[in-house]
């Protein structure tokens, strides 16, 4: 067994033995209790739970690599995923706490007094989460695969059971404390390789400074790397390829759309008031931003580090003689090729690896963009323990995220569908029941999802996004902020913005209908951004059909009335 | 006694509108205009290593972002605190104009 092995092991087995061990500590007897901890997590827990929730296997694996790969374009991710907790802060979290349920359908079916749009958001929900849990369940498939020699097939279903253990038993209570583990592990996870990466490219320990700091040789790392890049033939880091309108776009469809992901808003339902739910959202990104912020700066090292060891680089120093200057390729290279993830082909016979722009010359024929988080361990010569540290974190992220996400599912189906719409007359008993079945259906259905993920999964969070800040975001925000909205106004609203947003998404990403590139593209805005569209499309229609027909009850005025009082 | 609660309500709200609207601005001060419209002018000046606009794009919004939540939840507070005993259900003090909070106050 190898020391990797070893580790890696001995951080899962532990942590999944904590997550369940919190499940059981925690478990619950009514629906309260279920949907939302009976509304007693303390604010910062909250906070914590939220950042784990949130951050997800694409947050914690993937985002640094896109960002070095992207640069500039990269911020879109970094704005657009944060800013959005500003638009939930001041904007949804008080007033929908101070609503007082469950769910964000039970908000709509109460607020537009209409079962039928309670059912548009049910279905609005659910699409959305099941999008968003087969990546999740897929990643934890993954990780075990590439760490424990465990099949692909084996990792889901172990991902999937411990999920269901917790999440059936604790509901949101057992949720939210795994989640604040879960934040707690994957945090040190990221944070260690960074720091010794930092500390060996900048000199300093705390990355997010190294970031606007000076290389090694003094100048600064950033501008060091733009020099690099422009010499190899790619863009400048710090310069965009994408248009200003479409930069633009992105952000503002993803900030909305952040603000109206139904297991993130939930989340601000578990506090005991308005005035936590405020502060909460504060904690969340602040807990958010740690890695956020580093982010950023992992992405410069590994761009950088990858540049300076790799390129150029003897391929087989057994056997070329290594001229003045030149070094080998690193070990790390050697081991992450076996994996697939990085792939090298001798163009020229010269021995040596060409990292280019130009696809004709460059002989790095695969660059996984996961790669930079997954291998900064061994970038940085850090021991194997980091890097059992660093997949036990991947792991961690996705099952927190996963975990959120069934429970929105479960309850959408539990309290939405069954309680308020099909069987008014069940007990809280039978309610209960039925949230831990529906549970452990989706997550059977998640973890089919992962084993035999649909193709369309790597796009479908642009979806996933891109529908939340064209349906929900409109509906929830003018039904706290403009009492004039009718039911009929926000069932148009809705449908019109998914509508819109999905075919859009739907033609050039899913079925290739029109080619996905910038000059077919209506107003130069990419599929990532149209939920910016869908939502302006989704206010007007939402606005347009309020005044055409009758105002809402005098009950709805006093809702309205009663979750702005303080 | 009900017409001094709902315009206290109101004055509350408007109170609470005005510090959103400020806050508002310097979320998309921070964002939209110095890391996506103003970012080619801001990138003449460097904020340590990285250009400033680039920098803003990266880190500078989402700190901003973290001290314009918790900003809020606390002058959120102060707010909801001066107007608790005009709010609550006993004890009303009238409303005077020079007594009705604008958003400046917050800041």
């Amino acid at each position: 067994m190898t020391p990797t092995l070893f580790w890696t092991g001995f951080f899962v087995i532990t942590s999944f033995a904590l997550y369940i061990g919190i499940a059981i500590a925690s478990r619950v007897g009514s629906t309260d209790e279920f949907y939302v901890a009976g509304h007693h997590v303390p604010p910062v827990f909250n906070g914590m739970a939220t950042a784990a929730d949130w951050m997800s296997a694409a947050s914690f694996l993937s985002m640094a690599g896109l960002i070095a790969f992207s640069g500039y374009d990269g911020s879109v991710f970094l704005m657009g995923w944060t800013g959005g907790y500003v638009l939930l802060a001041l904007l949804l979290a008080p007033y929908l706490r101070r609503f007082g349920k469950f769910t964000v359908p039970d908000f709509i079916g109460d607020r537009y007094y209409s079962n039928t749009a309670r059912v548009v958001a049910v279905v609005c929900a659910i699409f959305v989460s099941f999008t968003y849990i087969a990546g999740q369940m897929q990643g934890v498939g993954i990780a075990f695969s590439r760490f424990l020699e465990i099949p692909i097939e084996a990792g889901v279903v172990i991902g999937g059971l411990v999920v269901l253990m917790y999440a059936t038993l604790g509901g949101m209570k057992g949720i939210t404390y795994t989640q604040v583990a879960q934040y707690c592990v994957l945090i040190f996870a990221f944070m260690t390789p960074a720091i010794f990466i930092s500390l060996q490219l900048t000199g300093s320990p705390v990355p997010q400074l190294g970031f606007i700091g000076n290389a090694s040789d003094g100048t600064p790392l950033l501008m060091k790397l733009d020099g690099m890049l422009t010499e190899l033939g790619f863009a400048p880091y710090t310069d965009g390829s994408k248009s200003t309108f479409d930069v633009f776009a992105i952000t503002l469809a993803l900030m909305a759309g952040t603000a109206g992901l139904p297991h993130v808003i939930v989340r601000f339902f578990t506090v005991p008031k308005a005035a936590d739910a405020r502060k909460s959202a504060g904690w969340a990104l602040l807990f958010i931003g740690i890695l956020y912020v580093t982010a950023p700066a992992v992405a410069v090292f590994a761009r950088t580090n990858f540049i300076e060891t790799v390129n150029e680089s003897v391929y087989e120093p057994e056997t070329t003689t290594l001229a003045e200057g030149e070094s080998a390729t690193p070990d790390w290279f050697h081991r992450w090729e076996t994996t697939g993830l990085l792939g090298f082909e001798d163009r020229n016979g010269d021995g040596r690896i060409q990292y280019r722009a130009d696809p004709a010359t460059n002989e790095v024929t695969t660059l996984n963009r996961d790669i930079f988080v997954l291998a900064n361990p061994e970038i940085a010569n850090l021991p194997a323990w980091v890097i059992g540290l660093v997949v036990s974190g991947g792991i961690a992220a996705a099952l927190s995220t996963a975990a959120g996400l069934l429970l929105v599912i479960s309850s959408s189906i539990s309290h939405d569908l069954c309680r308020k719409v099909l069987f008014k007359s069940m007990t809280d008993k039978q309610e209960l029941l039925i949230a831990r079945l529906s549970a452990t259906g989706a997550v059977l259905i998640a973890i089919l999802a992962g084993i035999y993920p649909p193709g369309f999964v790597a796009s479908v969070v642009a979806l996933a996004f891109g529908l939340a800040a064209a349906s929900f975001f409109p509906a929830i925000l003018l039904g706290i902020f403009w009492q004039r909205m009718s039911k009929e106004g926000a069932i148009a609203g809705m449908v019109t913005g998914l509508g819109v947003t999905g075919a859009y998404i739907l033609t050039y990403k899913i079925f290739g209908w029109i080619p996905n590139d910038a000059e077919y593209w209506i107003l130069g805005v990419s599929p990532e951004g149209f939920g910016t569209i869908g939502m302006v499309i989704s206010f007007v229609i939402s606005v347009t059909v309020s005044l055409m027909t009758p105002a809402p009850p005098a009950e709805v005025r006093e809702l309205v009335e009663r979750i702005r009082a303080p | 006694m009900a017409q001094d609660k709902s315009s206290a309500r109101k004055a509350y709200w408007r109170a609470n509108l005005g510090l959103m609207g400020i806050l508002l601005a310097v979320w998309f001060t921070v964002s939209f205009g110095f890391g996506i419209l103003l970012r080619p002018w801001l990138d003449q000046v460097s904020l340590g290593g990285a250009p400033l606009g680039f920098w803003f794009a990266q880190q500078g919004s989402i700190l901003t972002f973290i001290v314009l939540i918790f900003y809020y939840a606390w002058a959120m507070n102060r707010l909801e605190a001066r107007f608790a005993n005009r709010l609550g259900s006993g004890d009303m003090t009238p409303v005077t104009p020079a007594d009705a909070p604008d958003p400046e106050d917050a800041s």
